[in-house]
């Protein structure tokens, strides 16, 4: 016994630092990640971002180089801080508000004290930062933008946020990710890859060289340029024609899918949103909730899409079998269906197909809309089928372009109607959704869907999805999903007649005072009704403007849709805007001097302020 | 064997154990004070070249501890040991104080600590005194005797005040335990030491909780044996007594500057960012090495000086992440190996001094590898003594040389009688 204790002991100790260093080295060995290691600080470098050049290589923003006060909180030592608040130009509480937030994220990792640094501000700045310990300088690369227009495309790059962070390992505090538009979707490509430095630290956080020679460190990668499908002189043009009016304009070329211009109003500067000032324009324009300027009224806007919808009914009763071009319905001033009338406007009557979309009459519609819903056995079937004809011009859906942002529109289901009418307790029939016939009611689409579909009626039964993207520069590529076609589930033939009563339209109907020498136009108006709240109440406002067209008739060139908000007459101000747009993009220069002229001294802003006045108003003047 | 007075037989295994510690050592204490101002392996402005010099030194001390006869160990076994004693009373009036602690002697820019050495010649003067044919480890008086040789130098060094160096002192109790103390004295040492660094690490009224808690614990087990309560609760008072004598004298009767060393060897004092700063890097550093290490030099934590103390006390740390489990568990097996084979050669030993005194050796260099170890991997609370052989400094490299080379001449002329 006396002999053994201490060998024992000896034995026992050696297994328990052997259990010891088995736990600690191999079980429950710390993260070998090198960022993860207290020892190695982690340095970026980060790369420029892809420029945007427009179809015709135009540059559209390229970079500028910002400087960013960074703090690593942990680092921090006493500091004179009047004097730095002051080199800052920021007050000492905010200053301590600032530090308190960086200290919350992190001890240990950087966090952004003050952004955006010009360079004028980085030269005073720089040769005093040594004193402050904690802080330093990160160069990042800022949008520099060539050009006023485009916001809405382009998007904007912000600070990344936490929720981001956590999902995302790759960004950290302070970094930049396109957060809108083209910068958005096209962040990975346009970001390239930062360069990583790691750098050996001491117990007093002093770098003492480059960890293991640099063996670890990578250099930034540039991002990728991009082609947008955007034409910048069509783009800036639709912008100035939109001023003092809200809407917007989507232009697509048929042939591709390519979108030409992409317009929103209001829109904004989109160097608002670039430096110091960034944060305060931000704010401005996200809270202007009346003129909504970081809205994108023709990808998220669902609007009744009013007459133009008529040239998809038309087509439908076509495919459908429900009509023939030939077959004509008498107007009585309207539609009438039981004890009620849906109204039209004065036109000579009857009225077969060519006659009917160049007139935009809302009794042939009717008429034609209730045959396809009755074709079948029960309303449900007749409306389930004529949504299926809708949905292969993209409508009802989300359309698959390449912009973060959208909305599905609507185009009602028969589940829709039968919740409406509480079916099976009480039946319904086609004339309880006859509104459908002329685009109000509960059809809604966005600008974009009615640009779409009309580039599909330019095609005579196909579209490509619309897209931004012209060129990744670099790969030379885009997503494959951008050149295939989707066929409608009308036939070619049926286009014709739809195609030449829209052409009727442009030489002697709705739109015939639009008519530009030399341009041979299809298109059709809208006038479409439509409400708003105030004060609980439902309150009718003046009539949306609305035109799609495309020309030329033969081997189209341009879609357009039109979107006036309360612009009263289709052929007002969508007509006048679509046609100037279609004139610019196909010679060039403006012969229709008059137009333009009308549209860029016109405003609806007495319009708008109308619901906001609190005085009673009229409407559709 | 015909007796032949100039035959010695050294025992190899413990040599070349000694070899490998000491050289794998003054590899890591390179990698741990590696700067960009070195010039070399052999720059005596670092601190791996001067360990490089004391090793050199050593090996000098060798050859003179190996050729002096070995009968001269027990002989001046007791002058030795008085020697020893007055040049750590000269400390008092002579003697340099770093970190606190006034444990050197300095000869010209050479520190030398005494205490290192005295270990030794403790050692010497136990193995002495309880080999005397008079002595019997049972007997009360011999106790007392056997206590004295022990305390004198431990209190000396307790008031230098240098208390993780005298805590090793604990370790005659297994020599005499296995010369014939009662294992109750053995129990009580080591209950005793774990009493005396609890407090110091803990306070004592946490200290007061545990001991209540593990009787209570203990007597409620117990209690179909119908233990006596009065015993209980005796022991209890008695644990609980010592440990608020402990915390009393440690701060009332010591000076700021003892309580100051105190709480450095306890990593109190340099702990600045928290409670365990020092042991948490070591484990985040050894938690770095995984199974093969980051390779020599290589170790992040190791380079960026996060471990304090890392060439001296810390060492292992560094051992744990350029090595990795494997490097780790090497140096683990080669202490085993080396205390172990050290038990087994004191077992054989003729002369009951040889025994006493490789035992005595034995249980100092278990007590240095537990302790320092069991604070570096974190299972034990951090005293501040270093690794034998591995640790910077050259009195320790020296004191721990003379005390195992002092053995395996003993050792090797034990075949001498054979």
């Amino acid at each position: 016994m006396r002999k053994v204790v201490l060998i024992a002991l000896v034995l026992l100790t050696g297994l328990l630092f052997s259990a010891r260093l088995f736990y600690l080295q191999i079980y429950d060995a710390s993260p070998d990640s090198l960022s993860e290691n207290s020892a190695i600080k982690v340095m970026y470098d980060y790369p420029q971002r892809g420029y945007m050049f427009d179809r015709n290589g135009k540059l559209l923003v390229s970079n500028q180089p910002s400087y960013d006060i960074m703090v690593i909180p942990r680092d921090v030592k006493p500091l004179d801080t009047l004097e730095f608040c002051g080199l800052l130009k920021i007050t000492k509480e905010e200053f301590k508000e600032i530090l308190q937030k960086a200290r919350t994220y992190s001890p240990r990792l950087p966090s952004v004290v003050l952004p955006q640094l010009n360079k004028a501000d980085y030269a005073s700045l720089s040769e005093k930062m040594y004193k402050y310990e904690g802080f330093y300088i990160q160069r990042r690369s800022l949008r520099e933008y060539q050009v006023e227009h485009s916001a809405n495309v382009m998007g904007y790059i912000a600070e990344v946020n936490n929720a981001i962070i956590e999902k995302n390992p790759y960004y950290q505090m302070g970094e930049l990710i396109g957060t809108a538009g083209v910068e958005k979707e096209y962040e990975e490509v346009l970001r390239g890859i930062k360069g990583v430095k790691y750098i050996q630290k001491d117990r007093f956080n002093r770098d003492i060289g480059p960890y293991k020679e640099g063996v670890f460190d990578t250099l930034p990668q540039r991002g990728n340029d991009v082609q947008l499908t955007i034409d910048a002189t069509l783009q800036k043009y639709g912008e100035e024609l939109m001023i003092h009016k809200r809407g917007g304009i989507v232009a697509i070329e048929p042939e591709t899918g390519e979108i030409l211009a992409l317009i929103t109003a209001p829109s904004y500067d989109p160097s608002l949103l670039v430096g110091r000032e960034r944060s305060k324009n931000f704010t401005k324009l996200w809270y202007d909730t009346i003129g909504k300027p970081l809205y994108d009224r023709v990808l998220m806007g669902e609007y009744p899409p009013g007459s133009p919808f008529k040239t998809l009914i038309a087509l439908i009763g076509l495919q459908e079998n429900a009509v023939t071009t030939e077959d004509a319905f008498p107007c009585y001033r309207g539609f009438r269906y039981g004890n009620r009338t849906l109204g039209c406007h004065s036109h000579p009557s009857p009225l077969s197909m060519i006659g009917g979309i160049a007139n935009s009459c809302n009794a042939y519609f009717c008429n034609v809309y209730k045959r396809i819903i009755d074709k079948y056995p029960t309303p449900q079937e007749g409306i389930d089928a004529w949504r299926n004809d809708l949905m292969s011009f993209g409508l009802g859906d989300f359309l698959g372009y390449d912009l973060p942002s959208g909305k599905k529109g609507n185009i009602p289901t028969s589940d829709y109607y039968n919740k409406i009418h509480k079916f099976p307790e009480h039946r319904w029939s086609s004339l309880a959704t006859i509104s459908n016939a002329i685009g109000q009611g509960e059809v809604l689409l966005t600008p974009m869907q009615m640009a779409n579909f009309t580039a599909a009626i330019a095609n005579r039964g196909y579209y490509y999805t619309p897209h931004i993207i012209k060129n990744i520069i670099g790969p030379d590529t885009i997503p494959k999903k951008f050149t295939e076609k989707h066929y409608t589930t009308v036939d070619e033939e049926n286009f014709y007649p739809v195609v030449e009563g829209m052409h009727q339209v442009y030489q002697r109907g709705t739109a015939a005072s639009i008519q530009i020498p030399g341009i041979e136009i299809c298109g059709k108006t809208g006038t479409a009704e439509n409400f708003t709240k105030i004060g609980g109440k439902r309150v009718q406002l003046t009539d949306h403007s609305i035109f799609i067209a495309f020309a030329p008739m033969d081997n189209p060139k341009i879609a357009i849709a039109v979107f006036v908000e309360n612009g009263y007459w289709g052929s007002r101000w969508a007509g006048r805007i679509a046609g100037l747009m279609i004139e610019k993009y196909l010679k060039g220069e403006i012969t229709r001097t008059d137009m333009e002229k009308y549209v860029l001294e016109g405003s609806l802003e007495a319009e708008y302020a109308k619901p906001y006045s609190g005085q009673p108003f009229s409407i559709n003047h | 064997m015909a007796a032949n007075k100039s035959y010695v037989r050294f025992d190899w295994l413990m040599i070349f154990i000694y070899i490998a510690l000491v050289s794998m050592g003054w590899i890591n204490i390179y990698s741990a004070s590696l700067s960009d101002a070195a010039k070399g392996f052999f720059d005596f402005d670092q601190i791996y070249g001067k360990q490089m010099l004391w090793i050199g030194l050593s090996i000098v001390i060798i050859i003179f501890v190996l050729a002096i006869e070995s009968k001269f160990y027990e002989r001046f076994a007791s002058v030795i040991y008085i020697i020893s004693l007055v040049s750590l009373v000269g400390l008092f009036i002579f003697g340099k104080t770093i970190a606190g602690s006034t444990s050197w002697y300095d000869f010209g820019g050479i520190s030398i600590q005494p205490s290192e050495f005295v270990k030794a010649t403790t050692a010497l003067a136990l193995a002495k005194y309880v080999s005397d044919i008079q002595t019997n480890m049972k007997d009360l008086k011999n106790q007392i005797g056997a206590l004295i040789i022990i305390a004198l130098p431990a209190v000396l060094i307790i008031l230098q005040p240098d208390p993780g160096s005298a805590l090793i002192y604990a370790a005659f109790v297994f020599p005499l335990y296995r010369e014939g103390l009662h294992g109750v004295y053995l129990l009580l040492a080591l209950f005793a030491v774990m009493l005396f660094v609890s407090t110091l690490a803990f306070g004592a009224v946490w200290v007061a909780v545990g001991v209540v808690i593990l009787a209570g614990v203990l007597f409620f087990r117990n209690r179909k044996k119908r233990p006596n309560i009065l015993k209980y609760v005796l022991i209890v008072i008695g644990c609980i007594t010592f440990a608020f004598s402990v915390s009393y004298i440690f701060n009332n009767v010591f000076k700021q500057h003892h309580r100051d060393r105190f709480n450095i060897v306890l990593g109190k004092e340099v702990d600045a960012r928290g409670i365990g700063y020092n042991t948490n890097q070591s484990e985040i550093a050894i938690s770095n090495g995984g199974w093969l290490g980051k390779g020599w030099t290589q170790g992040t934590q190791t380079k960026g000086n996060f471990v304090p103390e890392q060439h001296t006390d810390y060492i292992f740390s560094t051992v744990g992440e350029e090595w990795g489990f494997l490097g780790s568990m090497i140096v683990v097996l080669l202490f085993v190996a080396l205390i172990i084979r050290m038990i087994f050669r004191a077992e054989k030993q003729k002369s009951q001094f040889g025994r006493v005194y490789g035992y005595s050796v034995a249980a100092i260099l278990f007590l240095h590898f537990f302790v320092n170890i069991g604070m570096v991997t974190g299972v034990f609370p951090t005293v501040g003594i270093p690794l034998p052989f591995f640790s910077y400094g050259g009195s320790a490299l020296w004191g721990f040389t003379i005390l195992l080379f002092i053995f395996v001449k003993l050792d090797g002329s034990n075949y001498h009688y054979a």
